[in-house]
């Protein structure tokens, strides 16, 4: 059918980085190219070339054959080129057409023609059928909506290839199958579509071509039907890849955690908590899969003293924790691994020294009793954290900020788990991890569960969650969709239980209870 | 960096601020017909060419070491405090009355005027406290509502506790007078340095203290920087907003106690005039370290002392100063901001550590 | 009863003067907030337009070319305002504290140049006043009102308007439909700058004919506050600048009536502002972008 579109040669650096190297792509007409790689690997900063919003050192790129250069966002609109960002770029205070005709606003005299610009948003919608209502507020739409709205705003623009970057790590898989089917009907209709993902069952499942990327370069391009989801992960990381963790067999001592009929006001309807009810035994990791968005903040807030519940209760060791300050809950031996490290994990303009007190800096181990700091002890404990948990990144002294992700999240876990702990509640623990980090972080979270204490899971990966966890809940718009055994779970049960769909195997309706069998 | 790297490229930062506004300032001078250099040499002279002008020099530095600290403190917390001047004169309000009210001894009236000017800078920085902690009203506002509050207060007191048809509060018994230089020395005169100076400068030795060797500073720090991983460390946010205020709005009622207790020996209405941006000033310039202000103070003291003594030896009139210094706080906040005259790059020691491709990239990461 | 209409009449037109440069300062402070830049400027720049009002009226002899002069000048220091946060992404706060401090001395220093007075000028031709009787108010009070209507439709109706919405809740997603946030925000931030310089040219010829030293004396941080507590939208910020008129208007009347003192009055408008924010905030929310410089490598 003819190339769409063809990358040649194409390096750029960033001080200290070379994001890409001598990066070569092409995708045809009419097909779905993925391309994969792990974190780091280069992906963005490519599509940012392609997008106009970087200039590439070196190499070329051609649309529909003719060499083209893309200075601009506005250039590579005018290319036909339109992108769909993985954190959406939409104005949650205008409405879904404000947001799809800004910048190209039909006007009426002085004034936008508000009739002109919903008639056309809604003869887009209806030509791919996407089902919208574009006088609505962006910021009032659910997640799977809004990037619908953001399709549309390339489509609008005549965008003929579409870049589609992580597109799935907010949907669930039911939304996931419809974005495949919209997928499909763009390429019927002639569009080029460039999906950048990490998850290689998607891959496999909608692309036509794949190109690999690791640590800037071009490993590989394979056409989907020659290849395997195996060979993939070990184009992409370079060697061989255990995709399951080795775990002993559970044997589960006295209940730790009793969470009773917790009810929370969420950021969202979505996030409220009804009656939520579970409990954990030492030595058991029970996991918490479901799309963010679901409840998890909220369920991770409460359980670490950053909000207080509507209602109900929760016991750590006989001992009632809900309402109380996340310093209370610390000293009742609760460590937690906070799943926004930016946010709420590090204070990144603090050195890594500092960093690995936070939460501890008062104790009698690094302040004295008229309230100075230890600072001997403060470095010598630095020190040893940095050694065991082989934090890297340029010593103690440096600011948090500057460390890799995956060393940022070593700094969080050796600060915790330099402490007396009976109850870990670990919340998205390998988000942005490369995968040397993650096999050490998984099993220092195992290490809790040998050593009998109680681990809550909280993760949006599903392999994750199946690996490590012994018992499975899924939260689903602040209820438990479904509690099962670990050994019993699919990845097709689970998703229907994220989507809502199908039943627990204990009760129905509000308030299932997830205890053990 | 290291930490000496990174001290000597603030002093750095603020030296060009300072050049940069001086620079700007003699265009200034140079369109309105008089010679800048003949103004500057006098400047200088004015505030450091005789013993005498040095102390005046430190006299005036004196109120703004004070508000820097108050304002510094509170921003090493993140906030604005830009009420340091109704603070200030709600605090010298209090010292003023009790400085008069009360006859007792000096060794027990000193002490408790002192105490009574802390106690009024510090409640009236309570109301914008407790509107940010419990309501989230943005200190900014509310601080500067109050600064008018606090003028309109102090002229009505005046009005009601005059004696006499000076427009100042009856003075100040001896027992509560903080020492003056020129009350001792028969050299020095007309200079307002006072006692206070010494205490200001114990205050800065002590904040400084605070802040980098104790919990509460590592708290407060923290707070600043980030106060959601500060909460998640379980540092009490609300509870520390309120107390940083507090304290911000006790050393601005100390300023105001050394100008009743030390120069005034009244409260006038006044008093508190422009001690509190330039403590803002003071306190951006040594980016908020409280041994930085004593010296980014005193170069504002220099700057007012210097000022007056160009204004009458030459043609320059004493605003050039303000506009000095409004300028250099521009250009210490456009060089805080590392976009332009960016010297940190000069201080980073050979290999930075950024990540390889293939490891995640802070900006890249999630 | 007649001296009860009287003196709420004498009352009403009080207000409608007194919020005249209220509602202009925080009308312009809402083009810039709303675009992402914190402009706690006002103060300083009307202070600016009102001394420049009154040196071009001096020269011109025309009090309508005044007031462009003081519009001219508020719009060119706004400019550096502009310069230090935008482009060199200075903190936004402490750019506009030092845009106060240097309005309060360069006033100062150019009267003493220009008139050779340091406290106030001698009297220029001042603005006329047009309307039937005792109803005439100069033509910035009446502009005062359009530009309320004004001011809404350019926010809501028109292109520009949308952009700068866009660009003060989520500056990359503007980024990335082809919109040039820095531009449109010096534009913001000019158009406050204009408007807070006519605030000022109101003060100095039309409430009054001369410039007096710090003669705004915090009414450009009332309008900031008027401006939050307008939630940012141009009809509640008329109308909280009238309700803070009436309050001031209300306080100088009694003055008299009461015997309260003057001092205790002068309070009132201040007192009231806190009480207002302390029962409203919670529900008052900013641009979300404000305050943060647009650096375009961050997603």
């Amino acid at each position: 059918m003819g190339k769409a579109l063809e990358m040649k040669g194409i390096t750029k650096g960033f001080p200290g980085v070379i994001a890409n190297d001598d990066v070569w792509l092409e995708a045809e007409k009419g097909q779905i190219l993925a391309i994969v790689g792990e974190n780091g690997a280069g992906k963005s900063t490519l599509m940012s070339i392609l997008y106009g919003h970087y200039q590439p050192d070196q190499g070329e790129i051609f649309i529909n054959g003719k060499k083209e250069l893309i200075d601009s966002p506005k250039r590579a609109i005018e290319l036909g080129i339109g992108m769909v960002f993985q954190h959406f770029m939409l104005v949650p205070t205008l409405s879904v057409y404000e947001n799809i005709i800004l910048g190209l606003e039909p006007v009426r005299g002085l004034a936008i023609d508000r009739q002109e610009a919903i008639e056309k948003c809604d003869e887009v919608v209806k030509q791919y059928g996407l089902d919208i209502d574009v006088t609505q507020k962006v910021g009032e739409l659910p997640l799977g909506i809004q990037q619908r709205v953001e399709i549309i705003k390339a489509l609008y623009r005549k965008a003929e290839i579409l870049i589609l970057d992580e597109p799935t790590a907010v949907l669930t898989p039911k939304e996931t199958q419809e974005l495949f089917t919209t997928m499909k009907e763009l390429t019927n209709q002639g569009k080029t579509i460039i999906f950048i993902t990490h998850k290689l069952d998607e891959v496999m499942a909608v692309s036509d071509r794949i190109t690999v990327l690791r640590k800037g370069k071009t490993v590989g391009t394979v056409k989907k039907t020659e290849t395997s989801k195996e060979e993939l992960a070990q184009i992409m990381v370079g060697r061989k890849v255990v995709l399951r963790v080795d775990k002993k067999d559970k044997d589960p001592g006295e209940t730790v955690v009793v969470v009773k009929q917790l009810c929370v006001e969420g950021k969202r309807r979505s996030g409220e908590l009804k009656n939520l009810s579970f409990e954990i035994r030492r030595g058991e990791i029970l996991g918490i899969a479901g799309i963010e968005g679901n409840g998890q903040t909220e369920l991770l807030e409460v359980l670490t003293g950053l909000k207080k519940p509507k209602s109900g209760s929760v016991e750590v060791c006989g001992s009632t924790v809900s309402g109380k300050t996340p310093r209370e809950i610390r000293e009742r031996k609760i460590i937690h691994i906070p799943e926004d490290r930016h946010k709420r994990g590090l204070i990144l303009n603090f050195t890594v020294q500092e960093n690995l007190i936070a939460g501890i800096h008062y104790k009698k181990r690094f302040a004295t009793r008229h309230g100075f700091l230890k600072d001997a002890a403060v470095s010598s404990n630095a020190d040893e954290l940095i050694q065991r948990f082989d934090i890297r990144g340029g010593g103690k002294q440096v600011s948090a900020g500057s460390l890799s992700g995956g060393n940022q999240q070593k700094i969080i876990i050796a600060r915790e788990f330099n402490q007396e702990h009976e109850f870990l509640i670990a919340s998205q623990p390998t988000r942005g991890v490369d995968v040397g980090a993650i096999e050490f972080i998984h099993q220092k979270i195992l290490e809790s569960r040998e050593n009998g204490k109680a681990v809550l899971l909280i993760s949006a990966d599903l392999n994750e969650v199946m690996s490590l966890s012994d018992r499975i809940a899924v939260l689903f718009e602040g209820e438990f969709a479904g509690v099962i055994e670990a050994k019993d779970a699919t990845e097709m049960k689970l998703g229907l239980m994220m989507s809502g769909v199908g039943g627990s195997l204990e009760g129905e309706g509000g308030g299932r209870n997830v205890t053990d069998s | 960096m290291s930490q000496i790297a990174k001290k000597f490229e603030g002093v750095l930062t603020a030296a060009t601020s300072v050049m940069m506004a001086l620079l700007i300032g003699s265009i200034v001078l140079l369109v309105s017909g008089i010679n800048p250099i003949a103004a500057y040499k006098a400047l200088m002279f004015g505030a450091f060419g005789n013993l005498r002008n040095l102390f005046d020099t430190l006299g005036r530095a004196t109120p703004i070491i004070f508000t820097g600290l108050a304002i510094g403190f509170a921003f090493r917390g993140g906030m604005f405090n830009i009420g340091a001047e109704g603070q200030l004169a709600a605090g010298a309000l209090c010292a003023a009355i009790v400085g008069y009210a009360l006859k007792v001894p000096m060794i027990i009236h000193l002490p408790v005027s002192i105490m009574a000017g802390m106690a009024g800078g510090m409640a009236w920085a309570a109301i914008p406290a407790v509107l940010r902690a419990k309501k989230g009203v943005h200190e900014v506002i509310s601080t500067i509502m109050m600064n008018y509050v606090a003028i309109h207060l102090g002229g009505f007191m005046i009005e009601k506790l005059r004696t006499n048809e000076m427009p100042q509060t009856p003075d100040v018994l001896p027992t509560a007078r903080l020492l003056k230089v020129s009350e001792i020395s028969q050299a020095i005169k007309n200079t307002n340095l006072n006692l206070g100076f010494v205490i200001a400068v114990v205050c800065a030795v002590v904040l400084f203290i605070v802040i980098n060797k104790t919990v509460f500073g590592y708290e407060l720090r923290a707070m600043g920087f980030s106060p959601l991983a500060a909460e998640d460390a379980g540092i009490s946010i609300n509870k520390k907003i309120i107390t940083v205020m507090l304290l911000s709005g006790m050393l601005a009622g100390l300023a105001g106690t050394e100008r009743v207790l030390g120069v005034h020996r009244t409260y006038l209405s006044g008093i508190s005039t422009n001690y509190g941006f330039e403590g803002i000033a003071v306190a951006l310039l040594a980016k908020n370290n409280p041994v930085g202000i004593i010296f980014s103070a005193i170069l504002f003291g220099a700057l007012s002392s210097g000022g007056q003594y160009m204004s009458f030896e030459t043609n320059a009139s004493v605003d050039i100063v303000g506009i000095i210094q409004g300028l250099i706080i521009l250009f210490a906040a456009i060089s805080q901001a590392g976009e332009f005259m960016n010297f940190k790059r000069l201080f980073q020691s050979g290999k930075t550590t950024l990540p390889k491709a293939g490891e995640e990239n802070v900006k890249g990461g999630k | 009863m007649e001296t009860f209409l009287v003196s709420f009449t004498f009352i009403i037109m009080s207000a409608i003067r007194i919020q005249t440069p209220l509602t202009i300062g925080a009308l312009g402070g809402m083009f810039s907030e709303k675009s992402g830049v914190v402009n706690i400027a006002i103060e300083g720049l009307m202070l600016t337009g009102a001394f420049m009002a009154v040196v071009v009226s001096y020269v011109t002899g025309n009090a309508f070319f005044g007031v462009l002069g003081g519009v001219a000048a508020g719009t060119a220091l706004s400019f550096v305002h502009a310069l230090v946060s935008i482009r060199y992404k200075g903190n936004q706060t402490i750019s506009g504290t030092a845009i106060n401090i240097l309005a309060a001395s360069m006033t100062v220093y150019l009267m003493r140049l220009i008139f050779k007075t340091e406290g106030i000028t001698p009297p220029v031709t001042k603005l006329p006043a047009w309307g039937i009787g005792n109803f005439s108010f100069n033509p910035v009070v009446y502009l005062s009102f359009l530009l309320v209507p004004v001011s809404w439709f350019v926010i809501y109706k028109t292109r520009f308007g949308l952009h700068i919405r866009a660009v003060g809740e989520h500056p990359q997603a503007a980024d990335t439909m082809g919109i040039k946030v820095e531009k449109v925000r010096y534009l913001a931030v000019m158009i406050s700058g204009a408007l807070s310089g006519l605030a000022g040219s109101y003060l100095s010829l039309g409430d009054g004919d001369t410039f007096q030293r710090n003669m705004t004396s915090g009414r450009g941080f009332m309008a900031l506050a008027v401006l939050i507590i307008g939630k940012w939208h141009p009809i509640s910020i008329f109308i909280a600048a009238f309700l803070f008129a009436l309050a001031d208007a209300f306080q100088i009347s009694i003055a008299t009536v009461i015997n309260i003192p003057n001092q205790i009055t002068a309070m009132i408008p201040y007192v009231v502002t806190l009480i207002v924010l302390a029962g409203l905030i919670g529900k008052s929310v900013a641009p979300a972008a404000v305050g943060k410089p647009y650096n375009k490598g961050e997603r």
